[in-house]
């Protein structure tokens, strides 16, 4: 077996070069582990082996982003690692945000793990515990040796392929995935037992913790619909018969644009639901019901409205997830706003 | 109220002539339970099959499942309002035939049924590839409407559940499980110092495949009602669904609802258990208040002091779930939510479409949208190609070697939000 390879990334600090007085220095390569990298070597137990440090300026970083990002993975790419690690940034906040970013960058493009280290406060932690592996660490350097020792035994099992264990045991931050696997008792069973807690006002740990949602404000009204372009969109699953982008009756990871360009009306025998979540009678003997073409085209006759653009989207809303439903959203709202639509009909059901 | 209920254990099925029940295996008279189905004019034709825990059997598309019982004392029969007239049950006893089940399958009326697997990957998701399994695969009539056709399977169901269940009347069963309760005034009083609770079962309520059955009554006509915990147990609840397989609630388990048996079995011990307020999933805005509402006062009424909130599906019905905790929290009632997630195939996505920040204890019954892949099975009973009009399937659902690839949506029972199974969620 090849020998497993790690790339590391640390500031300006930490790679002895100096304070903050050198916080604009541009990455630099070093070839073999330097600072806090060879504390980290030493814990891989010959698991693996630092094959370069990369030191970049906090400073240059966060003000050179982009450059940044381009360089680190120039020299991060050739050397073709199985882990990147960054840090550990403890409660640095420009250090953090560099590890986070320049972390889930390389990710990204070269789709191997990636290991830092911060303190829950870090600024640098929520954009990048997605996709990467961050340990817990103290709120300052002091704790270094807390941290390389748990970051080691973490970098192992990643370089081994091992699946980590939940982030309690391991001592990192939840990435926020929601994995099924079998408990041990039913859900009755944990359900009464945690009423039990309640009551006696013990502490419990809820399985799911609820959702903060963003509130979206309203556009400003149409000053004069007769000039204004309309579309329809909706997520009840009205589509031409037949389902030609096989958009799923559940749970949807895709949506369809379809022309309705001469169509006054969604006939039955052209036009049906996928939509798995109601009752399909009604809106199959008259689609219109679902996603009201028919008034709209005599509202654009009547003159009342502009008219009706010429492409309807559609989409199944049910079991869709959250996070689906807000990409469908952003891509739909984009296209029509370069379309000049005015309005929208959405549609639920 | 007293029930007793008569238990024999099931070790084996088999097909046969007759009905009959001998050293714990049960015989299913194969043409009297056709001919029995098909005076149901609505219906075409009818195969009786088998399917074991263990064996290399794939089941689709499951519409429901019922577990074959006979009314022995009491007034009613099988469920009654629908299968027979309206009586109260939950009083007398009953025999039914553990481990054994009626599943229903035949070509698919809507999106929403489901697979079951006997044996492999799948069945760990199923709970109901652990019991002995016989399938009735119904064909409708040419030229009925899709309502008639749901109706038809529904009632097809039951009738063989009771039907098969008939042969228990004069056994000696193995074991009798007594459920007796007295009134609330009573009960309170015997046990003054133990914490009152009432269960508020969500019942999905949203037209044809999403609708559930109170004494033969739609519960989308209903407001929230009190019911007897026996009364549940015994056969008051039936299931017109087929909401998403994997979070309706079969009429199987409206019969052995796990929530009810749960505070059943700590009644007396850690809590005084008020009884099941049956609510119903509205489409519409008034009527989700409505019901929420009435809900919470009937709990609060009662005197509860927690309430265990179950909901059915997901979605749409994540509000009135939302809803009814924050009425009750409002009210100085302690809240547990049980529902499954939608939270995405790569489990990144928030889980509900709607929020309280009072929904602070949440049983979590799995992600629907976790991804599986089943292998082949050596026998279908079904058709397969349904995977891909399932929720949960998709096209390209069927693989080339008979594997299907899909969501959890589509296992029978895999995220059952009464708690019948073990499937939960951890955050990674």
């Amino acid at each position: 077996m090849a020998e497993k390879k790690v790339v590391y990334y640390i500031n300006q600090f930490f790679g002895n070069i100096g304070g903050e007085e050198k916080a604009h220095i541009p990455p630099e390569e070093t070839l073999g582990a330097k600072g806090p990298a060879m504390g980290l070597e030493g814990y891989l137990q010959g698991e693996g082996t630092v094959v370069a440090t990369i030191i970049c300026g906090d400073n240059y970083y966060n003000e050179h982003e982009k450059d940044a990002k381009k360089t680190i993975l120039e020299m991060v790419k050739k050397h073709e690692p199985d882990l990147f690690v960054a840090g550990p940034a403890f409660n640095a906040g420009r250090y953090g945000m560099a590890c986070g970013g320049v972390g889930k960058m390389i990710n990204e493009e070269l789709q191997i793990p990636v290991l830092s280290g911060m303190y829950e406060e870090n600024p640098g932690l929520e954009g990048a515990k997605a996709s990467i592996h961050i340990v817990r660490t103290g709120n300052s350097a002091a704790t270094m040796r807390k941290a390389l020792p748990k970051m080691g035994e973490i970098a192992k099992k990643l370089l081994r392929g091992e699946a980590l264990e939940e982030p309690k045991k391991e001592g990192i931050f939840p990435q926020g995935r929601r994995v099924t696997v079998f408990s041990d008792k039913n859900g009755a069973e944990r359900a009464v037992e945690m009423l039990m807690k309640r009551f006696r006002e013990e502490p419990f740990e809820t399985e799911l913790n609820v959702p903060v949602f963003d509130r979206v404000k309203a556009a400003a009204a149409i000053e004069d619909l007769s000039k204004a372009t309309i579309a329809l969109v909706c997520t009840g699953g009205i589509l031409p018969k037949g389902n030609p982008d096989r958009i799923e009756s559940a749970s949807a990871t895709k949506f369809g644009k379809y022309s309705i360009e001469g169509l006054d009306d969604f006939v039955e025998d052209a036009y049906e639901t996928v939509h798995g979540g109601y009752d399909p009678i009604y809106a199959n003997g008259d689609p219109d019901r679902i996603l009201p073409l028919d008034v709209l085209r005599d509202f654009e006759k009547e003159g009342y409205i502009g008219k009706v653009h010429e492409y309807f989207y559609t989409t199944v809303g049910t079991g869709t997830s959250v996070m689906n439903s807000q990409r469908f959203g952003v891509e739909i709202g984009k296209q029509l706003k370069e379309d000049g639509v005015d309005g929208v009909i959405l549609t639920s059901t | 109220m007293k029930l007793e209920m008569g238990n024999i254990f099931v070790k084996d099925v088999v097909l046969g002539e007759e009905n009959a029940f001998e050293e714990g295996i049960l015989t299913v008279n194969v043409q009297g339970l056709r001919d029995h189905l098909l005076e149901d004019h609505r219906i075409g034709k009818v195969n009786v099959d088998l399917a074991k825990p263990g064996e290399s059997v794939r089941i689709i598309p499951v519409k429901d499942v019922i577990e074959p019982r006979v009314k022995v004392v009491g007034e009613a029969k099988e469920f009654p309002g629908v299968t027979s007239t309206m009586a109260t049950a939950g009083k007398g006893r009953s025999h039914v035939f553990k481990n054994a089940a009626v599943v229903t399958t035949g070509s698919i009326v809507g999106f929403q049924e489901g697979v079951l697997d006997m044996s492999g990957p799948g069945a760990a998701y199923s709970p109901f590839s652990k019991t002995l399994n016989i399938i009735v695969e119904l064909e409708p009539k040419k030229g009925i409407t899709q309502h008639e056709h749901e109706e038809a399977a529904r009632l097809a169901g039951l009738k063989a559940a009771a039907y098969i269940g008939e042969c228990a009347r004069n056994l000696e069963p193995d074991e009798i499980e007594t459920f007796e309760m007295n009134s609330n005034a009573v009960e309170i009083v015997k046990y003054p110092d133990l914490p009152k609770v009432v269960y508020l079962e969500m019942l999905i309520t949203q037209g044809l495949l999403h609708d559930t059955y109170i004494y033969g009554l739609d519960a989308k006509q209903t407001l929230p009602t009190l019911l007897h915990p026996n009364e549940v147990l015994d056969g008051a609840v039936v299931s017109g669904n087929c909401v998403a397989a994997c979070d309706k609630i079969t009429t199987y388990q409206h019969l052995n609802n796990s929530v009810v048996k749960e505070l059943y079995k700590r009644h007396g011990k850690d809590l005084v258990f008020l009884g099941v307020v049956l609510t119903n999933e509205n489409i519409t805005l008034q009527g989700k208040l409505r019901s929420c509402n009435m809900a919470t006062n009937i709990a609060k009424h009662l005197g509860a002091d927690g309430v265990i909130v179950s909901e059915e599906g997901y979605g749409n019905p994540d509000s009135d779930l939302m809803l009814n905790c924050k009425l009750l929290e409002e009210e100085g009632v302690k809240t547990v939510l049980i529902t499954d997630e939608c939270a995405g195939r790569d489990g990144m996505s928030q889980s509900l479409t709607d929020a309280s920040p009072y929904a602070k204890a949440i049983i979590s019954t799995g992600n629907v949208s976790h991804l599986v892949t089943l292998p082949p099975m050596e026998k279908v009973i079904g058709n397969e190609k349904a995977i891909e009009h399932l929720a949960g399937g998709y096209s390209g659902s069927l693989l080339p070697d008979g594997s299907l690839e899909c969501e959890l949506n589509a296992i029978l029972g895999c995220t059952s939000e009464i708690g019948y199974h073990n499937v939960t969620v951890k955050e990674y």
